[in-house]
């Protein structure tokens, strides 16, 4: 007989790995993609394609360059190039996905050392970086219908326009490609529920708070849920694993902070929306939240003078 | 349904729940460990070359927390040797070759007069039969029944659970010894005088169940069946106190600081073995299952060398990935199938060659391992400061409360071996 492996228990493992969670999360979006095409046609299906062949390449290059084990096939780079042209609006130039999807993945996660050690959600970085660096050509929005406007959120602050519930749901509107349709974001969200790899507690917390404070500051809250990116934002980016916090509490605050943020950005602010930079605030003040919602162990007592720590029996 | 928090769900491949419990073949050599027990090992009483019976004791406990050491054959002491052992690698271990026909030791004969004996006589019994909890950690059964005066118990629960997938020894024994657990019961009940007594069974086992809702009113004992929903690791005893009577064990502390004394139900029939039959602990069931030809659930002398066990279920099948003395979730792999059933063997699990070739990836944060630690703690966390060697850190996550039931590793979807981690950082405080 060969000699039998050795290891720590347990000896038994749960089937889900990186490669499930991740591919499990592109399917969910596709309902999003698929919409954006369907609203926005062919220009659309092309930024999504460029921006995921990009993401794909810069990662295997910057792996392979230095050195390390590619993991392209995890599906971590297809979905932030897929998050990043779902943000996008169908009108820009195709070689913005393109310089946005290597930024997302070189500056957003390679640079801190690869999945799993990125602060900031990387899709958003690389939204940022272009919304910085050519602010026009990624504020021109079009309609369904070819006609070029404003976002509903944008008609809302600037001209007091409130597009209706029915063309919000349907995604039939202005706005991102993968944005805009709120029923089929629901969709791909609901799936995520079902598998559990989400819950409710970010994406609750986050809409919870958004629809709290527009009915304290006298908005519709059922325009605010449906218009604009939350919630493309509190289903897809805010449950972000990497980016989000790992305890329970900080899970709740964490949403909460995205959903306080953005009702105000959408206010208050210069900009008519609010929720990419709310997300990358609070992915920066995650180290923050985690250190202040320690969880403390079942039974937990406070510590008088010795801890008592011998081990105990158990049965079972 | 009756619960904790956190748990897991995982596969539970009970495929011997029908199987009735067979006796062993007969070991032509046993090899009896000297320590089986939490606790002080014992002293062999016994020199090579001595006669000794079954039921005989070979080897007396030197302290109060261990338990004396029986032979589970009568034959010839061949000497003391150090041997493989499941739990502590290798150990000193009495071999005793086995006569073909078993002669028991004049002191194994029934007891008529049960009713009449006092407390402590029974707790003395209970004592010199070796009776350790047979649920896996063996804690010796009388410690937990002399708790200190401060501590008054007023719960005692018998555990049922069996929450690990595959063994299903504890199941059989419930449903064909289930007079017998609730005598053992009732013994340990007149030791303990509890207010309240209750028998936890995760709901995969209905049959069991019945048996004892039938069999307790049969016999009028006040006693509550629980059905606990079916959840890896429902049967800990933490959590089994935490889902039936909603008290918490204080972190670092003991069942008896709220209260509760928990004993796992082979551990009841072994009492009843030792009271009525004046049969010390000397043999136990074991499922023996996964990758061999015919799981079984086997009756079997402590002392078998797990080899025979594993033949006498037909062999492995297939190549041999590993050896599990225990359940897949908290079963300990072993280098060797030479290695002795204990007091603490549950079930011995064999798995294929093929399994558990998760490439590890770096944390990617989900915080499932913190959702489901039934102790609530941060296993992840915890994990990375151990791979760093910074141990008071582990310490400040409360690494030392963590009971290593796995439930952390079985989600982690980067595969990280964090009950290693965890494990590797308590020893090392522990070094301290």
């Amino acid at each position: 007989m060969t000699k039998p492996t050795v290891t720590s228990n347990p000896h038994i493992r749960s089937k889900r790995n990186i490669d499930t969670i991740m591919w499990s999360v592109v399917i969910s979006l596709l309902p999003a993609a698929i919409a954006g095409v369907y609203f926005f046609g062919t220009s659309a299906l092309w930024i999504i394609l460029l921006s995921i062949i990009s993401a794909v390449v810069t990662e295997g290059i910057i792996q392979r360059f230095m050195g390390q084990k590619v993991t392209i096939r995890d599906g971590s780079a297809v979905l932030t190039g897929l998050l990043l042209a779902l943000i996008l609006s169908p009108l820009v130039p195709y070689w913005i996905p393109v310089l946005g999807a290597v930024f997302a993945v070189s500056i957003g996660k390679m640079v801190f050392g690869g999945l799993g050690h990125n602060i900031f959600n990387p899709a958003l970085v690389g939204r940022a970086f272009l919304v910085a660096s050519w602010p026009a050509l990624m504020t021109r929005w079009i309609n369904p219908d070819g006609i070029t406007g404003a976002t509903p959120l944008a008609m809302l602050k600037y001209e007091g326009v409130k597009a209706g519930y029915s063309q919000l749901f349907f995604g039939n509107i202005g706005g991102c490609i993968g944005e805009t349709s709120a029923l089929a974001l629901l969709l791909g969200a609901g799936f995520l529920f079902y598998k559990k790899i989400i819950d409710w507690r970010i994406p609750g917390t986050y809409i919870g708070t958004v629809l709290v404070f527009s009915l304290i500051f006298r908005q519709d809250p059922i325009f605010h849920l449906l218009a604009g990116g939350l919630l493309i934002g509190a289903l897809f980016m805010a449950t972000d694993y990497v980016t989000s916090p790992i305890t329970p509490k900080g899970k709740l605050i964490f949403g909460f902070g995205c959903g306080f943020l953005t009702i105000i950005l959408r206010l208050f602010s210069g900009y008519p929306e609010g929720v990419m930079f709310s997300i990358l605030l609070m992915n920066a003040a995650v180290p923050l939240i985690e250190r202040y919602t320690q969880v403390k162990p079942f039974g937990y007592l406070k510590p008088k003078k010795d801890i008592d720590t011998k081990e105990e029996p158990k049965n079972g | 349904m009756k619960s904790f928090f956190g748990g897991i769900h995982p596969k539970y491949n009970k495929v011997t729940r029908r199987e009735k419990i067979k006796a062993a073949p007969f070991p032509k050599r046993v090899v009896i460990p000297l320590q089986q027990h939490i606790g002080a090992p014992c002293e062999a009483i016994v020199e090579k070359d001595d006669t000794v019976k079954a039921g005989q004791k070979i080897a007396e406990a030197k302290s109060f927390v261990s338990a004396p050491i029986h032979s589970s054959v009568s034959g010839n002491v061949l000497g003391i040797a150090n041997s493989p052992h499941p739990t502590l690698g290798k150990c000193k271990g009495i071999v005793i070759e086995a006569d073909i026909e078993t002669k028991w030791h004049e002191s194994v004969k029934k007891r008529d007069n049960v009713e009449s004996l006092s407390k402590d006589e029974l707790k003395n019994i209970i004592k010199e039969a070796g009776i350790v909890g047979l649920g896996g950690a063996a804690f010796p059964t009388h410690v937990k029944l002399s708790p200190p005066p401060d501590k008054k118990i007023d719960t005692v629960i018998l555990n049922g659970a069996e929450c690990e997938p595959f063994l299903t020894c504890d199941h059989r024994v419930m449903v064909e010894q289930t007079e017998r657990i609730l005598k053992g019961l009732k013994i340990l009940m007149k030791i303990l005088e509890p207010k309240q007594s209750y028998i936890g069974i995760e709901d995969n086992k209905e049959n069991a169940i019945a048996l004892f809702e039938e069999k307790l009113q049969d016999m009028k004992l006040d006693v509550k069946v629980v059905r606990l929903e079916t959840i890896y690791p429902q049967g800990a005893e933490k959590n089994i106190i935490y889902s039936i009577i909603k008290r918490k064990v204080p972190a670092g502390g003991l069942p008896m600081d709220v209260g509760v004394v928990v004993q796992n139900v082979q551990t009841a029939k072994a009492v009843y073995d030792a009271v009525y039959d004046g049969k010390p602990l000397v043999e136990r069931v074991v499922t023996v299952t996964g990758a061999v030809k015919e799981p079984k659930n086997l009756k079997v002398k402590i002392g078998t060398p797990v080899k025979e066990l594993i033949e006498f279920c037909g062999g492995y099948d297939g190549a041999v990935g590993k050896i599990i003395s225990g359940g897949p979730m908290m079963g300990i792999a072993q280098y060797t199938d030479d290695i002795p059933i204990i007091k603490g063997s549950s079930g011995v699990l064999v798995q294929k060659e093929d399994i558990l070739k998760d490439e590890e990836r770096d944390c990617i944060r989900c915080g499932k391992c913190v959702d489901k630690c039934p102790m609530n703690l941060m296993p992840t966390q915890i994990s990375q400061f151990a791979q760093k060697g910074d141990f008071e850190k582990c310490k400040e996550y409360f690494a030392l409360d963590c009971y290593e039931c796995g439930s952390c590793s079985f989600v982690c979807p980067s595969k990280i071996p964090l009950v290693h981690w965890i494990k590797y950082s308590k020893n090392e405080l522990m070094k301290k």
